[in-house]
């Protein structure tokens, strides 16, 4: 199980594209933390989930 | 405006001085607030993101519009930096307002973890424009951690109560040498106004708008005011007589003795 934006879910062996081209998000305008560390956008594709991990998964919104 | 008359921002050059927020209120509303308010920076937050058939807010803020994203649901420096780091990588820029609270009552910034965070992100080649609560040895400690300007509270976020603190925001303007912005609590255009006679670079200003009647309206307003404001500062205030009156008109040539 991998943890996304705070809940489990059968993600582990998806690459990081996988994961937010299945999720529906954008990838231009996310950006990704791996268990606390940020993912770059040249290695989503190449960055693979496993058993434990957390992912974040952010974009902007409104803000004062 | 003359205008050589520029606010400078770690290096980067603006003419307005109304940095204006982009919460609680509507995404349609965004570009109308900018090009009312003559906006060239606004605020951002970054949260867990939504699908993709849901807006984004990037599509609503017109070109060339510096963004700058805030850190706010940071409760302490290392939160603030993780929030600063996934900024960046959204591609939009080293801007980065620190926003750190542990009060959820009050809302009032932490100090002490905000020089922390301020000093690790300066170090990281972020443009750090730190929200505090406006104490002349922080801000000190802000300058020297590598703040590129310093945001004080003028009374509680979201309260529209005006400057509470001015006196005490007075103090940073007068003592402090970089941009001083006035941020949080700033509820009229008058409150911007004096902000700005006070000497402050800028005023920051969400509420005031999100919770009008009239929102693009009153970014127009905010807009005068601050320009007013910063006229008045730059053209030098009257005195203030402490005691007795001055007559405005000649005192000689009465048509008597």
């Amino acid at each position: 199980m991998v943890k996304l934006n705070g809940e489990q879910r059968e993600l582990s062996g998806k690459s990081v594209d996988e994961l937010l081209n299945e999720n529906g998000y954008d990838p231009k305008r996310v950006a990704v933390e791996l268990n606390l560390e940020i993912v770059p956008k040249s290695q989503y594709s190449t960055t693979v989930l496993k058993d434990g991990d957390s992912v974040e998964v952010v974009s902007f919104v409104g803000g004062g | 405006m003359e205008n050589n008359d520029k606010l400078v921002i770690g290096g980067h050059e603006f003419n307005s001085r109304f940095i204006l927020g982009s919460g609680k209120y509507s995404l349609s509303l965004i570009k109308a607030a900018v090009e009312n308010a003559g906006a060239e920076i606004i605020t951002l937050a970054v949260r867990r993101a939504n699908t993709k058939e849901h807006e984004n807010i990037l599509d609503h803020i017109p070109e060339g519009v510096t963004l700058l994203p805030n850190t706010s649901g940071a409760r302490n420096a290392e939160e603030a930096v993780r929030i600063a780091r996934l900024a960046r990588e959204l591609g939009c820029g080293d801007f980065v307002k620190i926003e750190i609270m542990r009060d959820t009552k009050y809302l009032l910034p932490d100090n002490a973890e905000t020089i922390k965070a301020t000093e690790i992100l300066a170090n990281e080649g972020f443009i750090v424009m730190p929200y505090m609560y406006p104490d002349l040895n922080t801000a000190r400690d802000l300058v020297n951690a590598g703040a590129a300007s310093v945001m004080p509270l003028a009374s509680p976020i979201g309260s529209n109560k005006g400057l509470a603190t001015r006196d005490f925001i007075q103090i940073l303007i007068d003592e402090i040498d970089l941009p001083i912005i006035v941020d949080a609590g700033i509820g009229r255009p008058s409150q911007a106004c004096e902000a700005m006679e006070m000497g402050a670079a800028a005023v920051m200003s969400n509420t005031a708008l999100a919770t009008a009647g009239d929102l693009p309206m009153m970014a127009d307003a905010f807009r005068k005011a601050i320009e007013a404001g910063r006229q008045a500062y730059l053209s030098g205030l009257g005195r203030v007589l402490v005691r007795g009156a001055s007559p405005s008109d000649t005192l000689t040539g009465f048509l008597r003795d």
